[in-house]
């Protein structure tokens, strides 16, 4: 099973991002192979709607989970059409997480917050 | 004239100030851009009101015409679209009704539909034709409301006065594209300069004529002033810190309307605004 998580740096001593549609590289993880590939996120830079845009990069990536700390809810309801399930990270260690999902101690995540689309400089 | 009405923070005395110039003037429009808390018409309480719904266009697609080429979705610079399981999915919040999408698509699979952001309210209070953009609570951009309620003939009222939203976004700039001449309205703090100077660098961008109210005055120094004083910045007037103003104002009572002192006070500034934009009109039109 393929899993991806948003980290800051594309390095195996990288942390989890605080962020999801902004953060830097998604990590996506194979649970069978133990591969790891680091990918960019091109909407970290979007104006807006990065989520969205975040999202639909993870959709279509065909990972069956989602390991973060937080996710707006634009960028959930993709996530969720897409049929994949979205974890709450324990820390911001990626070996933890990944050990934590593969033993089945990670929670979904519940708090899905309402997105901060500011229009201009609102 | 359209004459805008700017601070760079809300409760520095904007809404006081258009509601009263509004008041003092013969015959005048009042028109609240605040949309997202439009205070004007509490002091007006206008009557003979006439409600309009405000939408915009939002795009749906038809999944039986989609083919998921994608094509909407690499043009949305907003990113409202998304595109699962052979589903386009549009985030109405996030879709600015640009348009662009429907008309881009190969398939013609997507269409528009009416969604409801708001409303603008019409009515009358004695000398002033009030008009108040409402946006609904969790929408994003009220600028087609404003766009709507700027959209007036001001020619039969010598005056329009237009309270603007505060901050200096795109919201404030959409406010005061057409306005004829910019009143700056600072407060006598430190930190009131440094949200004057936002309002102050968004007239100089949009080259508009301007001047400053400074508001809330006591004696001694004022940093507001200080700053106009270092800017060049034309001082339109001051008006005191007063503790009948302030019990005026909170109980919504309109000053020019209430008192012989208070009218003669905003006449007197409104004649020197008056001055101001027909002299910027003669040397600038
Ligand atoms: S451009 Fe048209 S056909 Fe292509 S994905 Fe968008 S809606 Fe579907
Ligand atoms: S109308 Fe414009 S902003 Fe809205 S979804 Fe289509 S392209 Fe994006």
């Amino acid at each position: 099973m393929r899993i991806a998580i948003p980290v800051d740096e594309k390095s195996l001593e990288t942390s989890v991002c605080v962020s999801f549609g902004r953060a830097s590289y998604f990590l996506i993880y194979d649970t069978d192979s133990r591969e790891k590939v680091f990918v960019d996120n091109s909407a970290a830079y979007s104006q807006g709607g990065a989520g969205i845009k975040a999202a639909q990069y993870i959709a279509d990536s065909g990972v069956s989970a989602l390991l973060t700390p937080r996710c707006g809810e634009n960028a959930a309801e993709v996530i969720e059409a897409a049929k994949i399930k979205i974890y709450k990270t324990i820390n911001d260690s990626i070996s933890d997480n990944i050990n934590a999902f593969n033993e089945g101690k990670l929670a979904m995540l519940k708090e899905i917050h309402a997105g901060f689309h500011g229009h201009g400089g609102k | 004239m359209k004459i805008a009405v700017l601070s760079g923070k809300g409760g520095t005395g904007k809404t006081m100030l258009s509601v009263n110039l509004a008041a003092a003037a013969k015959k005048s429009n009042y028109i609240d851009c605040d949309v997202e808390e439009p205070n004007g018409h509490l002091f007006f309480q206008p009557k003979e009101l006439v409600m309009e719904g405000i939408s915009v266009k939002i795009p749906y697609a038809d999944d039986n015409l989609c083919n998921g080429c994608r094509k909407c979705m690499d043009f949305c610079r907003f990113n409202a679209l998304a595109y699962v399981k052979d589903k386009l999915i549009v985030f109405e919040e996030v879709c600015h009704s640009c348009g662009g999408c429907s008309l881009l698509c190969p398939e013609r699979a997507i269409f528009e539909k009416d969604r409801l952001i708001g409303q603008v309210q019409r009515g009358i209070s004695d000398n002033v034709t009030v008009i108040t953009g409402i946006l609904n609570t969790g929408e994003v951009s009220g600028i087609p409301i404003i766009k709507n309620i700027l959209n007036i003939d001001g020619a039969e009222k010598d005056y329009t006065f237009i309270d603007c939203p505060p901050g200096s976004s795109c919201i404030v700039m959409e406010s005061i594209k057409d306005a004829d001449y910019c009143i700056l309205v600072a407060e006598p703090t430190l930190f009131g300069v440094h949200n004057f100077n936002m309002v102050y660098e968004l007239v100089r961008l949009f080259n508009k004529p301007y001047g400053a109210v400074l508001n809330k005055c006591l004696e001694g120094e004022n940093p507001s002033e200080v700053f106009c004083r270092e800017k060049g910045i034309k001082i339109l007037g001051r008006i005191p810190f007063d503790k009948e103003i302030g019990t005026l104002n909170s109980n919504a009572l309109i000053l020019a309307r209430q008192n012989k002192k208070y009218k003669d006070m905003f006449s007197a500034l409104l004649q020197i605004v008056t001055e101001e934009v027909r002299h910027e009109t003669v040397t600038n039109p």
